[in-house]
């Protein structure tokens, strides 16, 4: 099949941006990354430099990939990432416009590559559970229903791409955080710093310069591990709770 | 060079526990006085930066992915081995020590696996403690289930996931020490040269990719978890910028580099659909649990595989290995399906493919049941091939996915260079010939949270360390090679692209170091990869500048050191003169085509040594001895 490519070439942070219109052949049975792979090894031979984007295990679990296809956050199969979205999804003459994630707190790197570090410093102001090696006791002295650990699971398999910021009207990070939250705060072992963790992320996610969350829904629709709008819904919960229940702890130490 | 494996005396089940005792201590006020170097943030060393963070050590930790929850580690999907024996079959430290030695064909250290299975049940409280979440039974505590060369279930997973979900552990307790300064994280870096002063590891030289800027970072010990070097073949199931950099650059300051011929070929991965193909992707091994491998009795059978009756399908695994059946280990599931596609009866349209059929377990248990254990597998597959497993099998083939072998290591995870330790898969030692499933995120952890800690410890305690900075000669030295590579590669202005060259390699080192190998063709891939490389240093080209983020000028350094290191996988295979494991050698079988092993001359780990640019390797051996798992052929019939 053949494609015209309109893709955002970007030499670096501080340069300005443009759209840049290719040519292309593809087949059905390649994915995304390879489309773009075989786009790139014929700019090479030209002398042109390839288009950067980012990407790893192309297995859709590292959470690498990811940019904008059409106006959609890793195109338009739901629940795949641009890895693991397959050419025969497109058809002859299709005219694709791909652009990077776009967010105050993803500055573009170069190209299709922004800097996610956000993401880390969120999960560095409380997205874990305080327990030293070695400090643990046997892992079946701790039941957990099924179901909890389950849903836990569920929210667990954020694999920190992006795409619900990217799609985000106000860029808030609310989706991601809400998975993390919610992953540690269904299990036993993450009560102790459930309000902490609470407080401590939103703020991180302020802080990154994120948006707030106005229940759009577009995250939930992009994202390609099925996490769900309700966990938002926990994560609010908790984060209400925490601020009161830590009013008084903050006034004083204030 | 005599080397020293430095394993304590005693009975096997009291070495770790001497060994611990033995080693000197690091006062705690005294560990933030010293700083470790760690490469890689995956399973192991995510895990041991941030115990030694926790321990109190000043951490610089770096990887070359935009964030350390990224590493490959991710990927790994069916499971984690451990002794736990909540299923009360028979399990054992000493059974998982035993399957681990003889499923690596003999070619591992007795000592350091043992250590391996006890530390296993160690690594299962500590995950669920960070909130891993673990598949668990209605009742609230953990599943296990079963995986190739193994009779009992002690595998514990999160759906397909388990690696993700260990690494997301890891990774969140690494956040932990960053934010509470003990660790210092440069993601987006890449390791390009080892520090050596004195004789002694004291740091590495850094590419930022972002900026192309060049430095060095000075520490008082360096440790590299920078995986494995499986991308050398161009099509594995590892992640696009796994790489043998950093241990090759380790290789040449001295480090000697064991059993690098010996490679994982893992049964179950999606057969290559085309030329453009930039990797493999793996099916879990559990997915053996529940679906039959089968190909048609008649050669060249094009019939749809639901036209096929019962009568003219040939389960193999099960009809050639009754007691294991299709849970046989990787290295002899792969072989059987190479021998199936090699007699003409292979499947799909390139007839490089065998089935994985999950008809009659849908049939048995319900297709409820069989989605929930691997429903996520499925739909991977559905998303690649575009067929539905669920009514049609689905067709795998061999592809490579681990490497055994790595940079040599004593008992105590030290290389052959002082103050240079190195861990998970980058290392040679638990595995031998063959890893079972389930075994490497094992492996990593146990390296990375429960020995590296402690090892690395009595080497800072007993060693004298100078001060020294990033102006010292050494350093200095190291950073100008580093930059010399980088302008060489770019002044070149050659014709052909980084990726065409390591196709052309790959594809010679599948051909001929791949799944069995024979002396002529190994010899043969010698010469080829020697002129391709040198071809290679003529005409690549390589746009882009170096002061900025450039792909092709990563790729291009990593298969710069790709082409030395298949010269010497080739020579190593050439050079052991026996099949075991995961390398089969066409001259040595038994008449029923089963790996010969030969015990009175190969009975040793293989450690090269780098003798300068051009130059033949020299080749060192470390003698293997089994005193509780006795030598014996493997059988799994």
């Amino acid at each position: 099949m053949k494609l015209t490519l309109h893709i955002w070439r970007q030499k670096n942070a501080s340069s300005p941006g443009k759209m840049v219109r290719y040519e292309t052949d593809a087949n059905e049975h390649m994915s995304f990354l390879e489309m773009l792979d075989v786009l790139n090894e014929g700019l090479i031979a030209k002398g042109e430099e390839p288009v950067a984007f980012d990407h790893d295990c192309r297995e859709g679990i590292c959470g690498s990939c990811g940019f904008v296809i059409n106006g959609v956050a890793h195109g338009p199969l739901p629940s795949t990432t641009v890895c693991q979205l397959h050419m025969r999804h497109f058809k002859d003459g299709d005219e694709l416009y791909l652009e990077p994630w776009r967010a105050a707190a993803f500055p573009v790197i170069k190209d299709l590559v922004v800097d996610r570090s956000a993401f880390d410093r969120i999960i560095a102001a409380g997205g874990y559970i305080s327990v030293s090696t070695g400090s643990a006791v046997d892992a079946n002295a701790l039941p957990v229903r099924k179901k909890d650990s389950d849903m836990a699971m569920d929210a667990a398999q954020c694999i920190g791409c992006g795409a619900c910021v990217a799609a985000c009207p106000n860029a808030s990070a609310s989706l991601f955080l809400s998975a993390k939250m919610s992953h540690l705060g269904l299990l036993p072992q993450g009560q102790p710093e459930r309000m902490e963790r609470a407080l401590n992320m939103v703020a991180a996610a302020n802080e990154g310069l994120f948006g707030s969350c106005t229940n759009i829904g577009e995250c939930e629709a992009v994202c390609p591990k099925g996490i769900r709008l309700e966990f938002i819904a926990r994560m609010n919960r908790d984060f209400l709770k925490a601020a009161w229940t830590f009013r008084q702890e903050r006034v004083e130490s204030d | 060079m005599k080397l020293d494996a430095r394993i304590p005396s005693g009975p096997i089940e009291k070495k770790w526990e001497k060994c611990r005792f033995d080693m000197k201590l690091v006062n705690p006020a005294n560990k933030r006085k010293f700083s470790v170097i760690v490469v890689g943030t995956g399973l192991a060393g995510g895990s041991a930066a941030a115990t030694m963070g926790e321990l109190g050590y000043n951490v610089k930790a770096f990887c070359f992915q935009d964030s350390p929850r990224r590493a490959h580690s991710i990927a790994a999907q069916g499971g984690i081995n451990a002794a736990k024996n909540y299923q009360n079959d028979g399990d054992s430290i000493y059974r998982l020590f035993y399957d681990t030695v003889k499923g690596g064909d003999f070619r591992a250290r007795e000592a350091n696996v043992y250590r391996l299975a006890e530390i296993s049940v160690n690594i299962i409280d500590q995950c669920v403690a960070q909130g891993v979440p673990f598949a668990r039974e209605y009742g609230g505590l953990l599943a296990n289930r079963s995986f190739g060369g193994a009779q009992v279930s002690r595998t514990f997973y999160a759906r397909g996931q388990t690696g993700q979900q260990l690494l997301l552990g890891c990774y969140q307790a690494l956040e932990r020490q960053v934010q509470a300064g003990r660790v210092t994280m440069y993601a987006r870096h890449e390791m390009l040269e080892l520090i050596v002063i004195g004789g002694k590891a004291r740091g590495i030289v850094t590419r930022n990719l972002v900026t192309g800027k060049i430095e060095s970072h000075i520490a008082d010990a360096v440790v590299l978890a920078t995986g494995g070097y499986g991308n050398v073949f161009y099509l594995s199931t590892n992640a696009k910028g796994s790489n043998t950099t950093a241990i090759w650059r380790a290789h040449r300051k001295g480090a000697l580099f064991a059993n690098p011929c010996f490679t994982q070929i893992h049964p179950t991965c999606i057969p290559v659909s085309g030329d453009y193909q930039s990797k493999l992707t793996l099916m879990s091994e559990s997915l053996r649990n529940d679906g039959r491998i089968w190909v048609p009795v008649q050669k060249g059978d094009k019939r749809k595989p639901s036209q096929i009756p019962e009568g003219e399908r040939d389960y193999y695994l099960e009809r050639r290995y009754p007691s294991f059946g299709n849970l046989v280990p990787r290295d002899v599931a792969s072989r059987a399906a190479k021998g199936a596609c090699d007699e003409g009866r292979g499947v799909g349209e390139t007839g490089l493919g065998v089935y994985l059929d999950f008809g009659d377990a849908i049939r048995r248990l319900g297709k409820g049941v069989v989605a929930e254990r691997y429903g996520n597998l499925f739909e991977m597959y559905e998303r690649i091939t575009g067929e539905d497993p669920y009514t049609v099998p689905m067709r795998i083939f061999p592809a490579i996915h681990y490497t055994m072998g790595g940079l040599w290591v004593d008992y105590r995870l030290m290389s052959t260079i002082p103050g240079l330790f190195v861990i998970g898969e980058a290392n040679f030692s638990d595995h031998g010939a063959n890893r079972l499933g389930a075994s490497a995120l094992m492996q990593g952890l146990a390296d990375g949270y429960f020995v590296l800690p402690y090892t690395i410890g009595d080497y800072l305690a007993n060693t004298k360390l100078d001060m020294v900075d990033a102006s010292h000669a050494e350093a200095r030295q190291a950073e100008a090679d580093a930059n010399g590579q980088v302008k060489k590669l770019l002044g070149i202005g050659g014709k052909r692209t980084v990726d065409s060259f390591h196709r052309e390699m790959g594809k010679m080192m599948w051909d001929e170091c791949g799944m069995s190998r024979n002396a002529k063709g190994l010899e043969k891939a010698i010469g080829r990869i020697a002129e391709l490389e040198q071809e290679f240093w003529k005409n690549v080209t390589v746009t882009g500048a170096g002061e900025e983020l450039n792909q092709s000028l990563e790729k291009a350094g990593r298969l710069a050191d790709f082409f030395e290191l298949a010269q010497l996988m080739c020579r190593d295979a050439k050079e052991r003169n026996e099949s075991c494991g995961g390398h089969f050698r066409e001259e040595f079988q038994t008449p029923e085509g089963e790996a010969m092993r030969n015990d009175d001359d190969y009975c040793y780990a293989a450690a090269w040594e780098y003798k300068g640019p051009g130059k033949k390797h020299e080749l060192h051996r470390e003698a293997l001895s089994f005193e509780y798992v006795h030598l014996a052929q493997r059988s799994y019939k």
